[in-house]
């Protein structure tokens, strides 16, 4: 699946070169691999508000990575520049090594990105089958089909088919989403997101409305996700839950990244120093450390 | 047909999964869209039509009367349908009325220039007022989505431009030149007791049930209402579909208006100022949300029904028509009311 681009074979990303103790992913292989997604230098401003300045994210295949920061920090909107929802002012996007860009969700769904939303993106007075199927509804086969007949009962299978493999716990899927609680509706945009990722599934905060018990399942598909090759991306405040997950993490703070740790060395100092600012990484001679865009912010 | 007992058996609420017999789950689906505010059409409905049909049978429960109220009901409910579709992506479409005079007069211009009562002067009737609607209904898609008016606005513009067009193309005067064909035939026509205009309205509700309920186009139709960034996120094109929707309105007022034609044959550049209200009342009587994501095809032929037995109705207890107008301006506040209500309820959960 990540097969490097011929037309960038060698990536400049952070050198994995002597970075074996805190390498950028906890299997040795996908240390020297090209990484799956790369954002560098993304600019997004919303009239005076600087949203990103600069922002970048390195995420290799197979892996989790968390990316954390305060409030504001711009993670939501890193994710809707990777899938399309914004454009971003400057900066560059590669997937596998490739330049690309993302001008619509439909662009990051045919490069294998899905997307969990902050605010879930469910159509509260459709079924969960209809927003799992939603922009790739299954149609009727011949003429019918032709004509805009869906064929729901494919639908509806395939959803329960689906809701149960994940384990979203939905008793009815032919409910309205408006009448199920919040943990169902975000395992619904849960569920909707791992079922189509083939490449990338951007998280921002699935956990944010779940109970112990839900949160644990997600942290359970997360690694399922992970483990069918699909590189994922985590974005969450609850800083046990990404350190029980994430195989690295990397902090946003103001629109920049402002530090890399590898999951097996970062500690909630380090993670909470990096958010608040009040840790710079500039003196770090560890590599995994650096915040690779300091040179770039001067 | 035994609407009300049906509806009482249809269990409600996530704890329906006992038997659920001979029904696919598209119309369970389509089924459970129509619920809610649906019920309290056919309630309203039976309990105007048990109250008059009581009060004065020999009036009312008469084939004659009936009919009329059917032909009114079907003129309202062609408009509706086109307004069910609007209203659930969360717009609006007030300029029905006026689209649907103004197509009229186009439309009796073409068949006057063409003369003749021939087959093929009232098909060139029907493709021009079928076209000048979908032309006002592409102007107000364009109008919400390019210009980003909101609905009522856009829509508010263009009732304006429509009914004072028809007015400068006519030099304030109706039309005649109707050819008699098209009144005689689909004005007076009818087919088993029942008025063509009447099965027309009842094919056009089943096929906009169907479009509505089981097929692509409806379902975004839906989403787009429920939650339009949920649906440009999905890679639904948002823009293209309300300006299908507007279209198809606009389209279906094209239809009414060669319908109108035929009733009155004439223009009747004068009247249906208070056509756009009959419909938004058909249509949220019919268990169509004014906020949007939750539309009833069926539910808004009931409804259409509904404004025709009052007028009719009230008529013959003796009172003054005029006090239609303002049952449906307190039936609409009413089931707007339950509307906002049901709402709230269901997102407070
Ligand atoms: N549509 C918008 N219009 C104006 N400003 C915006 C918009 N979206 C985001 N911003 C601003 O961009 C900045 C980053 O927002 P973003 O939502 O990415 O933060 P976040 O890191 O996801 O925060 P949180 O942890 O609260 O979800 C904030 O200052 C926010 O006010
Ligand atoms: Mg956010």
């Amino acid at each position: 699946m990540s097969t490097p681009s011929p037309a960038d074979p060698a990536p400049t990303g952070p050198a994995p070169a002597g970075t074996a103790s805190v390498g950028p992913a906890p299997h040795g292989a996908t240390a020297l691999a090209t990484p799956v997604l790369e954002l560098s230098g993304i600019v997004k401003s919303y009239g005076q508000v600087q949203a990103l300045r600069g922002a970048a994210l390195t995420v290799y295949p197979g892996e989790v990575v968390a990316l954390v920061g305060d409030n504001g920090a711009g993670k939501s909107t890193t994710i809707k520049v990777i899938s399309g929802v914004i454009q971003p002012d400057a900066g560059e996007i590669r997937v596998d090594g490739r330049p690309v860009t993302i001008p619509d969700p439909i662009a990051a769904r045919r490069l294998g990105i899905e997307t969990v939303y902050q605010d879930l993106a469910l159509a509260p007075d459709l079924d969960p089958a209809e927003n799992l199927f939603l922009g790739r509804e299954i149609m009727r086969p011949g003429l019918l089909g032709k004509l805009g007949f869906l064929d729901r009962k494919a639908m509806r299978a395939k959803a329960d088919e689906a809701f149960g493999s994940l384990g979203v716990g939905i008793q009815d899927t032919a409910a309205q989403v408006v009448t199920m609680s919040g943990g169902q509706r975000q395992g619904i945009a849960v569920g909707r997101a791992v079922n189509w990722a083939d490449r990338v599934l951007l998280m921002d905060e699935p956990t944010a409305a779940l109970g112990v018990v839900q949160t644990e399942r997600v942290g359970q598909l997360i690694q399922r996700v992970r483990s069918s090759g699909v590189a994922v991306v985590l974005i969450s405040h609850n800083l046990p839950f990404v350190f029980e997950y994430a195989d690295r993490i990397e902090v946003l703070r103001l629109g920049q990244r402002v530090a890399r740790l590898s999951g097996a060395t970062a500690t909630s100092e380090n993670v909470l120093g990096a958010m608040t600012g009040a840790l710079t990484f500039e003196d770090a001679s560890d590599p995994a450390l650096t915040p690779a865009d300091s040179e770039e912010q001067s | 047909m035994t609407p009300g007992t049906e509806v009482k058996s249809a269990p409600a609420g996530p704890g329906e999964d006992g038997p659920r017999p001979l029904r696919s789950a598209a119309l369970a689906a389509a089924w459970r869209n129509m619920k809610g505010t649906r019920s309290l059409a056919l309630v309203v409905l039976l309990v105007l039509l048990a109250v008059f049909g009581a009060a004065y049978p020999d009036n009312f429960l008469t084939a004659y009367n009936l009919r009329s109220v059917a032909i009114e009901a079907a003129s309202y409910c062609v408009l509706a349908i086109g307004m069910t579709f609007v209203m659930t992506t969360g717009g609006i479409d007030l300029s029905v009325g006026s689209v649907l005079i103004f197509s009229g007069v186009v439309g009796v211009k073409v068949m006057s220039a063409l003369g003749g009562e021939g087959p093929l002067t009232l098909f060139a009737g029907l493709v021009t007022t079928m076209a000048t609607g979908l032309a006002w209904g592409v102007l107000n898609g364009l109008l919400v989505t390019k210009a980003k008016l909101p609905p009522l606005i856009a829509t508010l513009a263009t009732l304006s431009a429509a009914g004072g067009g028809a007015l400068v193309l006519t030099n304030g005067l109706d039309l005649r030149g109707v050819p008699d064909s098209l009144v005689s035939g689909l004005g007076f026509g009818r087919f088993l007791g029942i008025p063509y205009t009447v099965w027309l309205a009842i094919g056009l509700t089943i096929a906009g049930a169907i479009v509505l309920g089981l097929t692509r186009f409806g379902t975004y139709t839906r989403t787009i209402g429920s939650n339009v960034e949920a649906a440009r996120r999905a890679g639904v094109a948002v823009d293209r579909h309300l300006i299908k929707v507007y279209a198809l309105c606009g389209l279906l007022a094209g239809i009414a208006a060669y319908v109108n034609l035929a009733r009155f044959s004439t223009t009747t550049v004068g009247g249906h100022t208070g056509d756009n209200l009959q419909a938004i009342v058909a249509t949220v009587l019919g268990g169509t949300s004014l906020f949007g994501g939750v539309g009833s095809v069926l539910g808004t032929a009931f409804g259409s029904l509904i404004p025709a037995v009052l007028s009719n109705g009230l008529v013959i207890i003796g009172l003054q028509p005029f006090w239609q107008q303002v049952a449906v301006g307190a039936v609409l506040a009413g089931v707007v009311y339950v509307d906002h209500v049901n709402r709230r309820r269901r997102t407070l959960r």
